[in-house]
């Protein structure tokens, strides 16, 4: 196996697990419906116990995320990370809120109250995917740091990767582009949310909120990922030539989708997918649009990162000093350890096996108030 | 400040996870209803730490990057594969079961969720081996190379491969932590159950959980003083400077002695601990300091003439990446091999810097040993109070359990001093100060996030011990008898 095709399947498969993230994240869309004043306490509950069931998995994907780009793109984990501090710090404590939000809300010796937890859930529900979103905005917008690995022996400031301001990320606020795609998956996961919701509770009052839902947060969602990608056709990207110089190129990335047409069939089918099940779980009786609409997010989320990391491209440029940018080729693990990962990515298919049957088991049920008082462990 | 939280949660998930499954496995076998509903008491009290250890847990992940950013990117290539391992292997076993076990009573067949159970609790532990393969790497970094091109430790071959995941200080590693999590788990099963028979409530299952956490402890206990004495030997070959520490040991020597407190000192035990041997040589921080001879015959070099051929590796290695002239370049990557295994020490001041806290690691090393063997003993005698019928008389048996529940994480936090404050002044041994494995942050950034973590985890550990309270106090839905 050569360290390019390693390079190209490490990136591809941090493109899945990103696109199973933001699929996953209905978790933190239905927790944004909790304010719903139509719905009844008891209803509000069922939706707790429907996406209290899945919420590792949601959380699970988000560690196992960051675990491959420290394994895969370690560079990637130490710029970002170390540099834009204040964004993924910020995710971290909405997402330490949410672990334990679920456990403790419903206890009388929780000392802030059961409504405090359900805050925590909806701040969660709006920030997780902004912040998801705004940082995966960066992929294309660039962001403001130095990489110099010769660092390391100067006594004064050892630091390989330093960030250009004190604002530590959420300079990224400032980044309009970046700021539409936050925008965009607070919606989209919004939308999933509800068509989850369809999908796992059995009540006429839930459907009815979550359809109108649906339909309002259509429009939202559209004009913010719309607008998005055609900044994102239309604006330069940073290439990455055979040496390794970075440059920006006019319509990069529209190049990219034009140069790498399977990418661009995935993002047309990704789309209709995720537009058809939106539509389908809005104006139909439809229970089962999550799974087009689902699928249809992988893909397009899949295609996003192809788009930012493959043909020459720099996937997380530095727009402070070019050359410090960083592609899948001067980011990774070395090749030996790319080829030990790739076997034991094999297991993969295993893993997502048993997945699908504990979730087809747990699921075959659905979620009704005697489902939930027949169940000993309830939120 | 982060790990020591997670490790606040971690041993009863581990611990509770092992009396879970095997109240469970009874339940199925012997078809017994009373089994299940113990089982599901002690899983109520396993989700409300579980979901606690979870949040520290994924802090703790992603500070690696945040707060340590050279040190991420220094030791990336060598945590890839492990962590590869376990996120693969452990993380979605443990969130996948985790949910059938707690919400499948109703939904699957008992065989199926008495695996989920089981596999909840081998998640967990398979995650414990692949993360406490990455710690045991940082104590001794083993089957790496400093590759000056990508300036990072690298694993080149499946060699070397071999070597991280069979790592010596790896394995006792996980043995000790795992076991002490069985430890934990089965003190506090003994301690709840005791507090039931003093109240005179819940009689049955109080006696049967005490019978079944005493065990799971007292396996526990055997289990972490064969790996502590492993881990013993380790530190004198690996980290020999904390070794030193926990001993306050200034002036090594051959026959040794073990300090049992100031002043009472058995002779010779610390070099049998060390090295199996009574004439083993043990260094003291001293000897360490100024250069001393191994047991192997080899010279070590004193602590200045490590920070001289470190100052040397980093010299040549800032040469080699700016030089374009390939003698000067060759030469620059020559001088970096002959001394790149003391680099870690040319960033450092003076040599006292490799001393740890010596008082906090000695007396930490004292309590965790000390309160292991007391735990150690309340779980013998209980296993032997219920065996023998004698709980009704030995009251005060079931008032040492109950205090030893707060002394089982007394003990885990002492475990964790020794091991980590007792490397100080090193991320990774040798290679990395801690000085240098940082993140470019203002130190106000620094200290906002980590009064704001304390403070975050100090309410969840509030909240935590204030639920778990109740639910005790509520007691389980088996007969009050």
């Amino acid at each position: 196996m050569s360290y390019t095709f390693l390079q190209n399947y490490w990136w591809f498969l941090i493109a899945l697990l990103g696109g199973l993230l933001v699929f996953l994240m209905f978790v933190q869309g239905a927790n944004l419906h909790l304010g719903n004043r139509k719905l009844s306490d008891l209803q509000k509950r069922m939706i707790l116990n429907s996406t209290g069931r899945k919420w590792e998995l949601t959380f699970t994907t988000l560690v196992t995320f960051g675990g491959a780009f420290f394994a895969s793109f370690p560079l990637f984990y130490s710029t970002s990370f170390g540099g834009a501090y204040w964004v993924w710090v910020l995710l971290l404590i909405t997402f330490v809120f949410q672990a334990v939000a679920y456990e403790f809300q419903n206890k009388k010796e929780n000392l802030i109250g059961s409504q405090a937890f359900r805050v925590f859930l909806m701040i969660n529900g709006v920030l997780a995917p902004f912040l998801v979103g705004t940082a995966v905005g960066t992929f294309f917008t660039g962001s403001d740091f130095t990489v110099n690995k010769a660092a390391i022996a100067n006594a004064t400031a050892p630091v390989i990767s330093t960030w250009g301001n004190g604002w530590h990320g959420l300079d990224a606020l400032g980044q309009y582009h970046a700021v539409l795609l936050g925008c965009a998956l607070i919606f989209l996961t919004a939308i999933l949310g509800c068509l989850y919701t369809l999908n796992n509770i059995d009540d006429p009052e839930i459907h009815a909120q979550m359809r109108r839902s649906i339909k309002l947060e259509i429009l939202p969602f559209l004009v913010f990922f719309l607008t998005w990608l055609v900044i994102l056709l239309v604006r330069p990207g940073f290439a990455v030539d055979e040496a390794g110089a970075v440059s920006l190129e006019k319509f990069k990335y529209l190049h990219n989708l034009l140069q790498m047409p399977a990418v661009l069939v995935m993002l047309l089918v990704g789309v209709v997918l995720v537009l058809w099940g939106l539509f389908r779980g809005a104006f139909t009786k439809s229970r089962c649009s999550i799974w087009p609409a689902g699928i249809g997010t992988v893909l397009v989320v899949m295609a996003v990162f192809f788009v930012a990391g493959y043909n020459g491209t720099a996937y997380y440029p530095s727009c402070t000093d070019l050359p410090s940018s960083l592609s899948i080729r001067n980011s990774s693990s070395s090749q030996f350890t790319l080829q030990v990962m790739f076997w034991v990515s094999l297991l993969i298919p295993f893993v997502v096996a048993y997945i699908a049957y504990a979730w087809h088991q747990m699921d075959r049920k659905k979620i009704t108030p005697d489902e939930i008082s027949d169940t000993p462990h309830k939120y | 400040m982060t790990a020591a939280y997670h490790w606040l949660f971690v041993p009863l998930t581990l611990g509770l996870a092992l009396v879970m499954a095997v109240m469970e496995t009874i339940y199925v076998v012997k078809k017994d209803e009373f089994w299940k509903k113990t089982a599901q008491f002690w899983m109520k009290l396993f989700a409300i730490n579980f979901a606690v250890g979870i949040a520290t847990g994924i802090i703790l992940e992603f500070e690696f990057g945040t707060n340590w950013s050279n040190y991420s990117w220094f030791v990336g290539d060598m945590f890839g594969a492990p962590l590869a391992i376990e996120g693969i292997l452990a993380f979605f076993m443990e969130a996948t079961f985790f949910a059938v076990m707690f919400f499948g009573w109703n939904k699957v067949g008992k065989r199926f969720h008495l695996a989920s159970t089981w596999l909840t609790g081998i998640g967990a532990t398979i995650s414990a081996y692949w993360i406490l393969v990455a710690n045991g790497w940082m104590q001794n970094p083993v089957g790496t190379t400093f590759n000056p091109e990508t300036v990072r430790s690298e694993m080149a071959s499946a060699a070397a491969f071999w070597e991280v995941i069979s790592n010596p200080v790896a394995v006792s590693k996980f043995f000790h932590s795992v076991t002490s999590g069985w430890v934990t788990g089965g003190i506090f099963v003994v301690g709840v159950s005791a507090w039931y028979l003093l109240k005179g409530r819940h009689k049955t299952f109080a006696t049967k959980s005490m019978l079944v956490g005493s065990i799971v402890g007292l396996v526990g206990s055997a289990a972490v003083m064969l790996s502590g004495d492993s881990s013993g030997i380790h530190a004198a070959e690996f980290q020999p400077m904390k070794l030193a520490a926990a001993e306050g040991l200034q002036d090594g020597g051959k026959r040794a002695a073990f300090t049992i407190v100031p002043g009472i000192k058995i002779p010779g035990m610390l070099s049998i601990l060390a090295t199996h041997d009574l004439d083993g040589y043990v260094p003291g921080i001293n000897d360490i300091l100024n250069g001393y001879t191994d047991n192997d015959g080899n010279a070590i070099p004193s602590v200045a003439e490590k920070m001289a051929m470190g100052r040397e590796a980093l010299v040549a290695l800032s040469i080699y990446r700016t030089t374009e002239d390939p003698t000067e370049k060759a030469e620059a990557r020559y001088a970096l091999e002959e001394n790149v295994q003391y680099m870690g020490y040319g960033h450092l001041e003076k040599p006292e810097d490799i001393v740890p806290p010596v008082g906090v690691v000695f007396w930490a090393f004292r309590f965790m040993i000390g309160l292991g063997m007391l735990i150690a003993l309340v779980l013998l005698l209980s296993v032997i109070a219920v065996w023998k019928d004698k709980l009704g008389k030995w009251q005060w048996l079931l008032w040492a359990a109950i205090v030893c529940i707060p002394l089982a994480y007394v003990t885990g936090q002492c475990g964790w001093i020794v091991a980590e404050v007792g490397r100080q002044p090193w991320t990774i041994q040798g290679l990395l100060p801690v000085n240098v494995a940082i993140s470019s942050l203002s130190a106000g950034a620094v200290k906002t996030t980590f009064f704001l973590f304390l403070a975050i985890f100090t309410l969840f550990l509030i909240i935590e011990i204030r639920i778990l309270v109740g639910a005790i106090k509520k007691g389980p839905e088996t007969q009050n008898e």
